[in-house]
């Protein structure tokens, strides 16, 4: 038998009717996720044909996107400070489960989260599956070795109705990290780089698997950062084989197997790694020792460059119109460059090893008078997980917000938007024109590069924060 | 939905690269319930000022964007988030293709399921197209070609099971649906469950 790549060995044991040239494969769907954003007109497909949602087993739901993160005294608040079409939407999210028998993790939830995050933290994003949302950031949960990619609301709405999609077998692409992380330098520095190297649409029709030393080295959630982001390369999804940090990770968590059925799980766990000499349809390799951290110039995340370096140029209206509406000059570092907003948070940054790094920066500092910065937990686990190591009074006494667990400014549509003009170092995934809100200008960093932002004022480099 | 043959249509151009979905319809319209009523929404941030008024400098603002149902842009049209309000938007608003060198993965799975064509053509009838704005085209489905008014006639692809459901106006999930047998099959059949 030939050798197969971990994507190749995830595929085919999810093929229901094989694809020929007449229609796409049928693919058979492990773990539907879902929110309240892309999910409305889905259930209202159910509904017009007169369809029941075939395994309310492998589905689960969450709100985030358009839920509110200010502080409040009880999660019933959060709908009374919600927007009112957002909180029609939230109200129609738990109607639709109601009806349809979907479990949802809503307001009163321990559990409740941004949906890439409380699948690994429950346990049910597990190696092999196949899971889908309406969400592009699903390729988050590649890092487990699940094929995981976003999907639109006609086909979360194919996967209610019959637990497969129709889809054409993508291609592969082998992307190898090597080397050691110098420190202050991140998954997320790491994964800029890369779609710095291979442009926003590098990955266009693929399948990635990151691999190499400096993969291999990287907990979960570092490696959940750099599977998240592979669609702003334009990929499929992202993929990591999982490995003994994989199964430290889920052994035990909620929804993981237990006992007899745990050894059994891992035991299948351990053959989805690529064989030795798999073949992909494109490879790269990058150091990672002398990477630094990188921050975005530009209005997509291709545009990157390392913190101490001048911004290009180059003689393209694209290129120059992204920079003017940046307020970035080429030729300059963006390190000194002033800085309005840090939003720490968002299914890319916002898991306690995130907080953790932001927290080494700030302890015993206060960020600059000009700046406001937000700090939003992924979920209410890291929230008050957070609060029991006293991650929360640091980002307090530094002077920043805590909040409730959401999406938040990531994508400015719950409320907490960057206004027009202001420029924001996040540590969210899209730095595109108005994506925290209109007119507002995002830098994209690591946690570490935005809390030593939001002490300086302006944008920072992290290293001599973290010096001892 | 409406079966698709030939569209036949002056083009708008947005020579841009890497539009992203944020652009074709920004998130905060995206509270919505319905698909309906999106088209006000599309491109909302590059057609209205702060006060809503239409930009002047925009080019679906422009006299001659009226009633045009083919959008030329850029590569890597599309990427960005898997919203299917971005086709949704551009639907509602009175395009029926996009013609690009390269469209986005989600985009155009989303695109094909609603009517909206997703049209891929080299680089050099691209420039033709990005230098001759309001260039009448024919996009024919059943011929996969793009007609120029020069003459020219440029092959395209698009899946022939998408096509099939376009051509005769049927959803996807019909065919799904017929599957339930051999669905069940698998589930009963396979070697784990999850």
């Amino acid at each position: 038998m030939s050798a197969k790549s971990l994507f190749e060995k995830v595929w085919h044991d999810h093929i229901v009717v094989p694809e020929t040239d007449d229609h796409p494969a049928v693919l058979y769907i492990d773990l539907h996720l879902t929110h309240e954003v892309t999910s409305p007109q889905s259930f209202s497909l159910l509904r017009e044909r007169g369809l029941k949602l075939r395994r309310t087993d492998l589905t689960l739901a969450t709100m985030d996107h358009s839920t509110p993160t200010v502080p409040v005294r009880s999660f019933r608040d959060l709908q009374i400070v919600a927007e009112p079409q957002a909180a029609r939407q939230i109200v129609a999210l738990e109607d639709n489960c109601r009806e349809f028998g979907v479990t949802l993790h809503g307001f009163d939830s321990e559990h409740r989260g941004i949906v890439h995050i409380i699948g690994p933290e429950l346990g049910i994003t597990q190696p092999g599956k196949t899971i889908v949302c309406g969400d592009s950031h699903t390729s988050t949960h590649g890092a487990f070795g699940a094929l995981a990619f976003g999907i639109g609301s006609t086909e979360v709405g194919h996967v209610m109705a019959t637990q497969c999609l129709l889809q054409r077998k993508p291609k592969t692409f082998a992307v190898n990290f090597e080397g050691t992380l110098p420190r202050g330098v991140t998954a997320k520095d790491m994964i800029l780089a890369l779609i710095g190297h291979i442009g926003v649409d590098g990955g266009v029709g693929h399948v990635l698997e990151y691999r190499g030393s400096a993969i291999h080295g990287l907990d979960m959630e570092q490696r959940m950062t750099i599977c998240n982001m592979s669609i702003e390369a334009g990929a499929r999804a992202g993929m990591i084989a999982p490995d003994d940090t994989t199964f430290e990770y889920l052994n035990g968590r909620l929804m993981a197997p237990q006992g007899a059925a745990w050894e059994q799980a891992v035991a299948r766990w351990r053959t989805l790694p690529s064989d030795p000499g798999a073949r992909f349809d494109r490879e790269v390799t990058l150091g990672v020792s002398t990477l630094k951290p990188m921050v975005t110039f530009g209005t997509n995340p291709g545009m990157v460059v390392a913190i101490d370096e001048p911004v290009p140029d180059r003689n393209d209206s694209n290129f120059r119109k992204a920079l003017d509406y940046m307020g970035v000059t080429a030729g300059k570092p963006l390190a000194g460059h002033p800085v309005d907003i840090v939003f720490l948070g968002s299914c890319t940054n916002s898991r306690i090893s995130d907080l953790q790094q932001a927290a080494d920066v700030l302890r015993g500092k206060h960020i600059a008078g000009n700046v406001r910065m937000l700090v939003v937990p992924g979920s209410q686990k890291i929230k008050l997980e957070a609060e029991r190591l006293g991650l929360d009074r640091i980002f307090v006494e530094a002077g920043a917000e805590w909040r409730e667990s959401g999406c938040s400014m990531c994508l400015g549509m719950n409320g907490d938007t960057v206004p027009s003009g202001q420029l924001s170092v996040s540590t969210s995934n899209r730095n595109f024109e108005g994506r925290q809100g209109k007119g507002a200008r995002t830098v994209l960093a690591s946690p570490a590069t935005a809390a030593a932002s939001a002490l300086a004022g302006a944008v920072a480099d992290p290293r001599p924060y973290l010096a001892n | 939905m409406e079966p698709i043959a030939v569209i036949r249509s002056r083009t708008v151009v947005m020579p841009f690269d890497d539009i992203d979905t944020d652009q074709i319809v920004p998130a905060r319209f995206l509270t919505t319930t319905t698909r309906d009523g999106l088209g006000e929404a599309a491109f909302a941030d590059w057609r209205y000022d702060a006060q809503g008024a239409p930009k002047a400098d925009f080019v679906l603002n422009d006299q001659s964007a009226r009633g045009c149902q083919v959008l030329v842009a850029g590569k890597n049209f599309g990427c960005g988030s898997s919203r299917e309000h971005a086709p949704w938007a551009l639907l509602d608003y009175g395009f029926r293709a996009v013609i690009s060198t390269e469209i986005a993965d989600i985009f155009r799975s989303n695109s094909l399921k609603n009517g909206l064509l997703p049209v891929v053509v080299d680089a050099d009838t691209h420039r033709w197209l990005v230098d001759n704005p309001g260039a009448q085209v024919e996009v024919d489905l059943d011929k996969l070609e793009v007609r120029l008014d020069d003459g020219r006639a440029i092959a395209f692809v698009i899946d022939r099971f998408s096509r099939y459901c376009l051509m005769n106006g049927i959803d996807q999930l019909g065919f799904l649906l017929k599957q339930d047998e051999q669905i069940s099959t698998f589930e009963k059949t396979r070697p784990w469950q999850p």
